[in-house]
């Protein structure tokens, strides 16, 4: 990829190593997780130097990403409010996915699926910690009925988060020159200007 | 503890079929809590048998000792005194792993080979495999399993299943010294009880039954209780057990679902990919950046 001068900057490098720490945690701790969930995925405590270390690991990996995603919340929440323009890219999501995005409403630096995305995984995260902490046998001992909602709010909400997470990143490989602004921080403008119009005539100043 | 290896009914983590050639008699211990004197025989010989010591523990001011199951008791004998048509009455129930025919700590847990389950009806732990997550306990409908605070691995009640695999009653059994702990086949077992209940209604126990639960599928640890109408008087022995609906949803609807449902997810984006294709930025908008840069 050719870098240009003229390329917008989207994340500085403290946001993009923000988003790479509650990435990498997600991965293990999604590996691990699906492990105890289902024999199938047993196989992969072999990543983590077997069950025990996999059962030891996993929860201090959640702690680790709770705290890198309450950090990236902050930074990100006021750029997530939802308006109506993006209640109308919702509404006409099914366009965009045929790959016809030239009639899609102008979007600001996020568009209506990304914000909603934030949410979404904003209130996932909330809940998987504290079903966790229930869960978490090591340091808590909660009422044997609490565990086992505790166990099924943490299987769902995980498995829910897996699968948003799959449509996270694919977007970001299906939206060509969107792994960039992760990786080195920057898209072109021509990006921007398709992707993000409003964004990028607030930063460049231009129409 | 593995002897036995060519006769397994169930094995926790495990979706396909177990070694199980080997067909063995359905086996039960029944407790007969009518002729318990309360002496904690079948507590000293658990220890000797298995060959655990549990720290002396403090009186509690009851004669409960120790005051609950751990990873070194694998059996205590509970203490209830309750009042029935004005006398008073001594139940003591000798706790510890039911074996039922339905699991919950085996459902539960994600550790292949942990739970094993003989086609005698044991449940065995298999601590080598253990990896001490507590999923055994969120199973459990009895709250028996207890998680080792030195190894932590999780414990229970074999019901001696080293020496029953070479034909050997449980050591508990063994120590009894009423007859209140019997060992044979589950239909043996059955039989026995069923003359027991003939003596004690006879004395006026009308109520009097056999606990084995069908909620687990039945279990091979059963009572003969005097109040089977209500097992709760007995330190709380639940009275219509079974796997909680959320264990069984967490560990058997949600599991192939869940899977499935995140499957769908990672192949519905590839082909979405491969039926629509990339999403790049238009010719035009490129030139146009092209233009601008080349005033």
């Amino acid at each position: 990829m050719i870098r240009n001068p003229k390329d917008l900057q989207r994340y500085t490098a403290e946001e993009r190593a923000n988003h790479w720490v509650v990435g990498i945690c997600f991965i293990l701790l999604a590996l691990s997780g699906l492990a105890f969930f289902h024999p199938a995925f047993y196989p992969l405590v072999q990543l983590f130097g077997g069950g025990v270390w996999a059962r030891i690991l996993h929860p201090i990996i959640g702690w680790l990403m709770m705290i890198g995603f309450v950090v990236m919340y902050f930074r990100f929440r006021a750029l997530n409010r939802m308006e109506p323009a993006d209640r109308e890219w919702l509404d006409r999501v099914g366009e965009m996915m045929d790959g016809n995005d030239h009639n899609m409403p102008e979007q600001g630096k996020y568009n209506g699926g990304q914000k909603a995305m934030f949410w979404a995984m904003s209130v996932c995260m909330l809940l998987l910690f504290v079903s966790g902490i229930i869960l978490w046998r090591a340091y808590f001992s909660f009422p044997v009925d609490v565990v086992r909602l505790g166990a099924v709010v943490h299987s769902a909400i995980a498995a829910i988060m897996i699968a948003m997470i799959f449509v996270h990143v694919y977007a970001a490989l299906w939206v060509r020159g969107t792994v960039r602004a992760m990786v080195y921080g920057t898209v072109t403008r021509a990006w921007a200007k398709q992707h993000h119009r409003a964004w990028y005539r607030q930063v460049t100043g231009k129409s | 503890m593995a002897l036995q290896s060519l006769d397994i009914a169930r094995r926790s983590a495990t979706t396909t079929p177990a070694p199980g050639v080997r067909q063995t008699t359905e086996v039960a211990k029944l407790i007969d809590v009518s002729t318990c004197i309360g002496c904690k025989a079948c507590q000293a010989a658990c220890m000797e048998w298995n060959d655990i010591r549990d720290e002396v523990g403090v009186n509690h001011g009851v004669y409960d000792n120790p005051i609950d199951l751990t990873a070194k008791s694998w059996t205590v004998m509970r203490f209830a005194e309750v009042e029935e048509k004005g006398k008073l009455e001594w139940l003591i129930r000798k706790d510890g792993c039911m074996h039922c025919a339905d699991p919950g700590c085996l459902k539960a847990c994600p550790a292949p080979g942990a739970i094993i389950q003989y086609a005698n009806g044991i449940v065995d732990f298999h601590q080598e495999n253990c990896i001490g997550c507590g999923y055994c306990i969120t199973g459990c409908p009895f709250n028996i399993p207890r998680i080792s605070q030195e190894d932590s691995k999780a414990y229970k009640c074999s019901l001696c299943s080293d020496r029953v695999a070479v034909g050997q009653a449980p050591a508990c059994a063994k120590a009894c010294p009423t007859g209140a702990i019997q060992f044979g086949s589950k239909e043996q077992m059955k039989d026995y009880a069923a003359k027991r209940l003939v003596d004690l209604k006879a004395r006026g126990y009308d109520k009097a039954g056999l606990y084995d639960p069908a909620g687990v599928g039945g279990t091979h640890v059963m009572y003969v209780l005097h109040h089977a109408d209500r097992p709760e008087l007995y330190k709380g022995l639940p009275a219509d057990p079974s796997i909680s609906p959320l264990v069984s949803l967490w560990k058997g609807f949600a599991k192939p679902l869940a899977t499935v449902a995140m499957a769908a997810v990672a192949l519905g984006s590839l082909f979405h990919y491969v039926m629509k294709g990339p999403n790049e930025v238009s010719k035009e908008l490129e030139d146009e950046m092209e233009k601008e840069d080349a005033k």
